[in-house]
């Protein structure tokens, strides 16, 4: 079994004009679809959202607002879970609900330090 | 109350009193030595009541009987007074050689710090579970043995080896400090749940033995919500979760001993006085910032309680195993997971999720699917109830899918 990160990004300000309801069947949601990968004894931790605000730092001292200066693209969070190969891992990420919403979730194999 | 219940009943309430004091008096070490005590003191009680009947007072008489036998004990014994002597005499009073404390006070400390010594992190779970039933609930190396389905040697070297260990790992019996009780009552939790799980979902054919050890995981956990040091939300929600389970109790055996599933019973036979019993301890666990896994498991076990099916029911309970699984994985959580979500979503959506639980060997895994399967593909939840039941193991299980297969077929 090896290690791997799932990468939410998505456009934050399509999430701002949600309704409670919307709100509380995308959790939903979410939770069937992180409990499945818990089912499986798969899941390492569930990760945490990040706040969509946040700074760029550059070299030179440069500090611009926004990770998602270039594009309106900003990471939301991470989870990690465990999984034979990078593409068992892609297919568990095929269920997440951030892909009905227009994000997209990247995954990438945890290289242990 | 006649003799033949009046002692059993005295045994399970004070045996565990007895010991824990003398225990406390002669030091861990020789726990033995109280048990030992304990139990003459209980042998003495039944040939004499059966002469002369009960006394008036007959805790009082235990506890008499059991002072004297002691200070017998240390008479005869001077080695052995010479080693405790240290402790016994530093908490008796001027004047008087040794005194042995039976106040309601020091019974109840004593118990607690036992509770805290016996579920020390030093010994692996089944032997604090052992010791658990031997030591606090007063069960016979016999009883422990057909709890756990193995034999006498086993326990006994089980019990062996604990005592063993808590001797080298100079476990006192003391109360933790402030520091370390929210770690230290984890692990007198964790076992209290295998102590009920134990009871609960033995194979073992004794139903009333069982249920005698339920009970008494009950009597601990409620012992804990009764001192203000232990009284936590995690606490009062194994509290509730144990009330919550046990109301079945009468339930989901029928008369012949057989297991009688969930959705089969007859809930005029669940235990209303248990079930609001839980909801109170449910409500006494609701504060703190903590969500303890003992809090979901008793908010699926309050859904449980409430016998009609909507998808509302469903939802919830499938909501809570969510969370539990993401805080810590179980074989038998994933099962009961995925059935949930049959029930709140679709049958074709479990199945989808059973089947990429890694799970073949569990006989349960087998069961889930035939169970998911019936009205869809009969002849699948066939073979997948024929392959439960060249696993399942114990006799009650196999009967169950021998119905099964019956009603199918």
């Amino acid at each position: 079994m090896k290690d791997f990160m799932f990468v939410f990004r998505n456009d934050p300000s399509t999430l701002t004009d949600r309704s409670p309801e919307e709100m509380q069947a995308s959790m939903q949601k979410w939770m069937d679809w992180i409990g499945g990968i818990a089912a499986q004894g798969k899941l390492i931790d569930r990760g945490n959202r990040l706040n969509p605000a946040g700074k760029v730092v550059k070299p030179l001292l440069a500090i611009t607002d926004g990770p998602y200066i270039e594009t309106k693209e900003s990471v939301g969070g991470y989870t990690m879970v465990r999984a034979e190969s990078l593409d068992e891992a892609a297919e568990m990420a095929k269920g997440c609900p951030i892909l009905l919403f227009g994000g997209n979730v990247e995954v990438r194999e945890i290289d242990r330090m | 109350m006649e003799n033949q219940e009046l002692i059993p009943h005295l045994f399970r309430t004070e045996y565990r009193k007895i010991t824990a004091v003398l225990g406390k008096t002669f030091g861990l070490e020789h726990i033995e030595i109280a048990q030992d005590i304990a139990s003459d003191t209980f042998l003495l009680a039944s040939e004499m009541w059966a002469i002369k009947g009960a006394p008036d007072n007959p805790v009082a008489w235990l506890y008499t009987v059991a002072r004297n036998k002691t200070l017998d004990y240390l008479r005869r014994d001077k080695l052995f007074k010479e080693k405790v002597s240290g402790q016994v005499v530093r908490s008796s009073p001027v004047g008087e050689e040794i005194d042995i404390d039976l106040s309601a006070r020091n019974i109840t400390d004593s118990q607690l710090q036992m509770m805290f010594a016996i579920c020390h992190p030093s010994l692996p779970a089944e032997s604090q579970i052992g010791l658990a039933l031997n030591v606090l609930c007063g069960f016979g190396i016999n009883e422990i043995a057909s709890a756990f389905l193995t034999n006498k040697e086993t326990i006994n070297k089980r019990l062996y080896r604990a005592r063993e260990k808590l001797r080298a790992g100079q476990v006192k019996m003391e109360f933790p400090d402030e520091t370390e009780i929210e770690l230290r009552l984890e692990a007198v939790l964790k076992t209290l749940y295998l102590l009920f799980n134990e009871g609960y979902y033995s194979a073992g054919k004794d139903v009333t033995l069982r249920k005698d050890v339920c009970i008494e995981a009950m009597w601990l956990t409620k012992m804990l919500t009764e001192n203000p040091g232990t009284d936590r939300p995690a606490v009062n929600a194994l509290l509730a979760l144990m009330c919550f389970h046990a109301s079945r109790f009468e339930a989901r055996t029928n008369p012949q001993g057989e297991t009688v599933l969930y959705q089969d019973q007859d809930d005029s036979l669940w235990d209303a006085a248990l079930i609001s019993r839980g909801e109170c301890y449910l409500n006494r666990a609701s504060v703190g910032q903590q969500l303890s896994r003992y809090h979901l498991e008793a908010a699926i076990g309050y859904w449980h309680t409430i016998k009609a099916d909507t998808p509302e029911k469903w939802e919830h309970i499938l909501q809570y195993y969510n969370q539990l699984l993401i805080l810590e994985y179980s074989p038998i959580a994933a099962l009961n997971r995925t059935y949930a979500l049959a029930k709140a979503r679709s049958k074709a959506d479990a199945i989808r999720e059973a089947e990429k639980l890694n799970l073949a060997e569990n006989h349960l895994y087998h069961s889930l699917l035939g169970e998911l399967y019936l009205g869809i593909d009969n002849v699948k939840a066939l073979g997948y109830f024929n392959a439960a039941l060249g696993l399942a193991k114990s006799r009650a299980d196999r009967l169950l899918l021998v119905e099964k297969i019956k009603k199918v077929g």
